[in-house]
């Protein structure tokens, strides 16, 4: 494992160890490049993770204060808890679930697709599906994604068995157990799924990708990856002629230190990363790094999201197995007639007891919401996944009043629903209420989204300067050695599972950063 | 469940009376110098700080907040006896606890004629609630119920909830795709 001189000049600096910056960091080890990454969270390995859900909750999100408004319900619910995001070695790719489904060709083309949209600050990717192809091929190959390369779906659970017999009775034809980043069988040195149930408290056979035991080991074995926990990033420092320099990060002590580099690559999830750059304000750039556009922290998307959850007369145990155990792509095409634009995905849910009281309808109390949790073994469950319209106003400032034990402004995330977005929820609410009643549900419930999982567009990829942050490699328009990699780089936000896309865009920068740095250009 | 509803000559009084209150209209909970005691249940918990009728209440309202038939007393009185040792850190707190079952008891009397707790039915009882939910005692109490409540792992059975799956392989050989009645 290597070790870096807080003076080396010639590394690259990764803020994150998530699904952007792991793979980066191990992509650019295993092409030679001397990383090293910044984790502001410890490192946890699969023998610690916790079937419990609030232990496993306690132990590894990220819990230091932010703030919220605007009129999303998450607002008055989890006003300081706007997002679900890990703060560990591996980010959030430990509780994620393992869905890795492709963008569609004309996601990438949102603005000329729909057309204009009153109120949403659509815009067209600089990049195209085309491009992107093979390193949606080489990311599947990586994480090991079921109905991919050969890779057998896996096994439905019973959550899964009333989901797709719902979809049969609506008719709908493209429903099976997903593409999904859990071996269905060994492969790539980790087990099969051992349908353990406790995807998001971390996956205890290995079964399931994350960064954590995949990206990151194989980067460490090249010599040239350093991967430093508790080590957050506080400022990106930078020289009179506005290159970056270096990184300032503090360990949870408060002790500073400064590592030097050669570039800097932003990965800390859609709501840091913005922060860091917002932070990291000079008197050059007044608005914080890379914000000559004034879009640093705007556009913030989180999908439009919910669930369904549903009583039957008989059990159900949907806690059992792959927590998301199946997918409908019927509704994912973009299908104006449905009154909006855009599309969704159906995906199996399941939460445990303790986490059904404190998500299925926050705040409720007395005899309707307990009898609903008296049938907790007779519920099944289904998530929503559409596409929400970025907007300008929906977006991550700095709190002009909370600091966080560093002295430094939290994060304030605001966000409205634009009228698409509530029409796509309402619209797949009736659906999953549908599907559930037609195979007998004698209850069901459109439950209101829980705090961001899905974190999106905060420094956003635009062909010109003018309108985001970052060209097609990531690289910010301002500064060229300064590159964002994470899900905040989207331009908008499609209807799938952002993961997959996130390291195909890794990926591809990795290539890109390498490429530059042998050509001596950055 | 042992209610007093089971308890009382019920059926031998107009439902109106019942819920106005009468002597026999006590609690399943009794308050014995410095605890409360649950003979139905076999246990009693010292209260040290709070009046014991206090934690009478408490245990009261946190079944009619989140009411579970099929869940004995006990787990409600584990899930809110904390508020009795924090309590004695923090004195906001405590007046904070003691006027919110005061508050309820002066409701319960202005209506009913007797404390919360020996009011006979559901009903009023949470009526009486809905008053004052969106009140700072309110919301403490119930927000801290959510998880000092469903987190008890003793309940989970009982939701048909098995908790804990890595050490026992998971559910692969133990029925993750065993629903036949589709
Ligand atoms: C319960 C759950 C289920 C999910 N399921 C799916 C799914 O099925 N499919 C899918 O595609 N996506 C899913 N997601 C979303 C997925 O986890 C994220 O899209 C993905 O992990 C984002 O990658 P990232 O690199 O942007 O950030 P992360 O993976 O969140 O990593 C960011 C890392 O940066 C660190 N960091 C932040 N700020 C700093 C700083 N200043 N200094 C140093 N380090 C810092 C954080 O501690 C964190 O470790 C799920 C998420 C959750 C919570
Ligand atoms: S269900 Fe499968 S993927 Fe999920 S945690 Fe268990 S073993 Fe891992």
């Amino acid at each position: 494992m290597a070790k870096f001189d807080l003076n080396d000049e010639s590394v690259v600096v990764i803020v994150g160890s998530g699904a952007g910056g792991g793979t980066l960091g191990a992509e650019l080890a295993l092409k030679g490049v001397k990383t090293v990454i910044l984790e502001a969270g410890q490192r946890f390995e699969i023998e610690d993770f916790l079937n419990d859900e609030w232990a496993s909750f306690s132990q590894l999100s990220w819990r230091d204060a932010r703030t919220t408004s605007g009129s999303w319900r998450v607002h008055r619910d989890f006003p300081n808890l706007p997002a679900w995001i890990v703060k560990a070695v591996g980010g959030t790719t430990i509780h994620w679930a393992g869905a890795s489904l492709r963008f569609q060709d004309y996601e990438f083309r949102a603005k000329s697709h729909y057309g204009d949209m009153q109120g949403a600050n659509l815009l067209d990717w600089p990049l195209s599906l085309d491009e992107l192809e093979p390193y949606y091929s080489r990311a599947e190959d990586k994480m090991g994604v079921t109905r991919t390369n050969g890779i057998p779906g896996l096994p439905g659970n019973n959550n899964y068995k009333v989901f797709e017999a719902g979809a049969k009775k609506l008719g709908y034809k493209e429903v099976h157990t997903g593409r999904m980043a859990i071996n269905s069988q060994p492969r790539d040195g980790r087990g099969g799924c051992q349908q353990i149930g406790f995807c998001f408290q971390g996956c205890k056979s290995g079964a399931k990708w994350s960064t954590l035991y995949t990206e990151i080991p194989k980067g460490e074995e090249t010599g040239n990856l350093e991967v430093r926990p508790d080590a957050q990033a506080v400022r990106i420092e930078h020289d009179a002629a506005g290159k970056a320099t270096g990184v300032v990060y503090a360990n949870s002590a408060g002790v500073l230190r400064r590592q030097k580099a050669r570039v800097v690559c932003v990965a800390g999830n859609s709501i840091e990363s913005p922060r860091l750059l917002l932070n990291s304000a000079s008197s050059t750039f007044r608005d914080g790094l890379a914000n000559s556009s004034g879009q640093v922290g705007r556009n913030y998307m989180r999908h439009t999201t919910g669930a369904v959850f549903a009583i039957f007369d008989e059990p159900v145990h949907m806690y059992r197995g792959t927590t998301m155990a199946g997918v409908i792509r019927d509704e994912a095409p973009h299908n104006p007639a449905r009154g909006f634009a855009g599309g969704y995905e159906f995906e199996t849910i399941s939460v445990g007891l303790p986490f059904m009281a404190a998500f299925l309808d926050p705040g409720a109390w007395g005899r309707e919401f307990a009898s609903a949790l008296d049938s907790y073994q007779n519920m099944a469950g289904l998530w929503i996944v559409g596409e929400d319209m970025p907007q300008e106003r929906n977006r991550i400032t700095l709190d002009p009043t909370v600091k966080d034990k560093f002295g430094l402004p939290v994060a304030s995330v605001h966000y409205d629903d634009h009228a698409n977005d509530v029409a796509l929820r309402n619209h797949a609410y009736r659906q999953g209420m549908a599907l559930y009643e037609s195979v007998g549900a004698t209850r069901v419930f459109p439950q209101t989204p829980y705090p961001s999982t899905h974190n999106l567009g905060t420094n956003r990829m635009s062909a010109n300067p003018r309108d985001g942050v970052v060209n097609k490699h990531g690289q910010t328009h301002d500064i060229n050695n300064l590159f964002v990699s994470d899900g905040s780089q989207f331009t908008t936000g499609a209807c799938e599972n952002p993961t997959l896309t996130i390291v195909a865009l890794a990926i591809r920068q990795a290539e890109h950063i390498a490429g530059r740095l042998s050509a001596n250009t950055i | 469940m042992k209610t007093h509803e089971r308890k009382a000559p019920a059926a031998a009084m107009d439902r109106r009376r019942f819920i106005a209150g009468s002597a026999s209209a006590s609690a399943a909970i009794f308050i014995s110098g410095a605890a409360i005691i649950h003979p139905g249940e076999a246990w009693g918990l010292e209260v040290k700080t709070l009046a014991p009728a206090t934690m009478q209440t408490l245990v009261k309202a946190a079944r009619d907040i989140y009411p579970h038939d099929r869940l004995s007393d006990k787990y409600y009185a584990l899930a809110v006896k904390g508020y009795d040792a924090k309590a004695a850190e923090k004195p906001e707190l405590k007046a904070l606890i003691e006027g919110g079952v005061a508050d309820l008891d002066s409701r319960a009397m202005a209506r009913h004629g007797v404390r919360y707790v020996e009011i006979g039915w559901e009903a009023p009882r949470v009526a009486i609630l809905k008053e004052i939910e969106d009140g700072p005692f309110f919301i403490m109490i119930r927000s801290g119920l959510v998880v000092g409540l469903y987190n008890q792992k003793e309940i989970w059975p009982l939701f048909g909830y098995e908790g804990e799956s890595a050490s026992e392989g998971g559910y692969i050989n133990r029925g993750f795709n065993d629903l036949n009645w589709l």
